[in-house]
């Protein structure tokens, strides 16, 4: 027996609520966030994250009123992500009771950012959340690159350089979102994520495109993922944490019980 | 009421360990978050969190002038070294090109190594981070009401290698086995987070605080 392999309900807020879009569109609304992480944690959550969707000023205020008030009940890692720019933005969250946080469009506009905050706070807090989208047509050898504006601009990088380059500036994890997939419920890119995964010394949390718990099975077993995130499928009660935690043990997949 | 310290000397996220110990001591018992030897000293139980490098670790320690505040602490009450906290303990760390550490107990820290593996020979990821088993080698009251086997949430990339086993009160294993907890007399050390594993790790908090620091 060793490391188990984590499973991570994703929160995303907006204005206060927790929200799922499809493929960033259409948007439901799933709940007040204190009660859905009290939820998940009693039904046996490795880790929660919170995404700030908006990233506003004033939702980073409701943000950190949510993470204040998770932190002082449920006891498991938290990790918060949306608009984190600045040093003081990460002080901030962690000083909330965040044990991450995720920097996605700030690391690619300056990467230096990744090395001091993995300096300030230590790689074990800093997440680099990478959103990637094939740029490869049918029959070419798979090619993927980095996007940012929730998966509308393009920015010309080669995910597999990024993430190295991401893992030597000192991310401690990374969490890849295929934004083919974000959102479609037909399963992770697991070859994308598997090239990442054995691309990097760090640990990868695979994200989008759970639709149903062979997926998260999959991204463990065909994506050689470290932990699988997912939000939807939580969020709107068609599955327990439990129930996936269940599913994957019985296919041979070390979980924490 | 009694008095717990949290040593704040500004590494890492102290504000998880003061709210997990908030909510095990009920308001029975003080949590302070302090930077203040005199403090630190005042309290009862003292709790030596940390995170981050070694090498900025023990500069900090110096920095706040806490160096001989946390070896009176260790050698004086009941004392919980949680990560970091429990690294510096030791003689040296391989981190940072090398760090002399506190040297309250014989020990090196090393790196799990960019190339580790386990058993098999499957590539195994640095930082060790996730909940992993934590095994009771050895009793001790802090071990009380928590399973043997039990997990708990690690993130690390150097471990303790002890020179005296004897210290050793837990192991993990993760490519190969290491001591994940350490105690002797009114110290108890851990590689781990309690103050982030759940259930176990607030039983283990909730022990130390009710804790007389006997073995």
């Amino acid at each position: 027996m060793s490391l188990a392999k984590r499973i991570i309900p994703c929160l995303d807020v907006d204005n206060g609520r927790v929200v799922k879009g499809v493929q960033f569109v259409e948007i439901r609304d799933a709940g007040d966030p204190v009660e859905i992480a009290r939820r998940y944690n009693l039904e046996g959550a490795d880790e929660l994250t919170f995404l700030d969707i908006t990233a506003s000023s004033d939702n980073r205020e409701t943000m950190v009123h949510v993470v204040e008030e998770v932190a002082s009940e449920v006891f498991i890692p938290l990790t918060v992500g949306g608009g984190i720019r600045e040093i003081a933005d990460i002080r901030r969250m962690l000083n909330a009771g965040a044990d991450k946080v995720s920097i996605n469009t700030a690391a690619v506009f300056n990467p230096e950012f990744v090395k001091q905050a993995a300096d300030k706070f230590g790689s074990q807090c800093i997440v680099v959340a990478v959103d990637a989208k094939k740029v490869s047509d049918d029959g070419e050898p798979k090619r993927w690159e980095i996007f940012t504006h929730g998966g509308r601009k393009p920015t010309g990088i080669d995910v597999i350089e990024w993430v190295r380059k991401m893992d030597e500036y000192g991310a401690g994890e990374i969490l890849l979102t295929s934004m083919d997939r974000d959102g479609t419920k037909i399963g992770f890119d697991n070859d994308l994520t598997r090239l990442v995964s054995e691309a990097v010394r760090v640990p990868v949390i695979a994200s989008g495109g759970v639709g149903d718990l062979q997926h998260l099975a999959d991204g463990v077993l065909l994506g050689k993922a470290d932990a699988v995130l997912a939000a939807s499928i939580f969020h709107f009660g068609e599955y327990r944490i439990s129930e996936a935690k269940s599913y994957m043990k019985a296919c041979g997949i070390e979980v924490r019980d | 009421m009694q008095k717990i310290a949290v040593v704040d000397y500004g590494m890492g996220n102290l504000r998880s360990v003061v709210k997990a110990l908030e909510h095990v001591v009920e308001g029975k018992q003080e949590v302070i978050l302090t930077s203040v030897p005199e403090q630190v000293l005042q309290a009862d139980r003292v709790v030596f969190p940390g995170q981050g490098a070694a090498g900025d670790c023990m500069r900090a320690i110096d920095d706040y002038g806490l160096r001989d505040t946390i070896l009176e602490a260790v050698a004086s009450r009941p004392f919980l070294g949680i990560c970091m906290g429990m690294q510096v303990l030791f003689g040296h760390s391989e981190e940072n090109m090398g760090t002399e550490c506190l040297g309250s107990f014989p020990g090196r820290v090393r790196y799990f190594g960019d190339r580790h593996c386990d058993s098999d020979g499957n590539r195994l990821k640095v930082p060790h981070m996730g909940w992993n088993q934590l095994n009771q080698t050895r009793e001790h009251p802090l071990w009380q009401g928590i399973e043997d086997g039990a997990r708990f949430y690690f993130v690390h990339s150097y471990y303790l290698h002890t020179e005296d086993q004897s210290l050793t009160v837990g192991a993990c294993e993760y490519g190969f086995e290491f001591s994940a907890a350490i105690a002797q007399d009114n110290v108890f050390a851990l590689q781990c987070h309690p103050e982030k594993s759940a259930d176990a790790g607030l039983q283990l908090l909730s022990n130390f605080i009710n804790w007389d620091g006997q073995a």
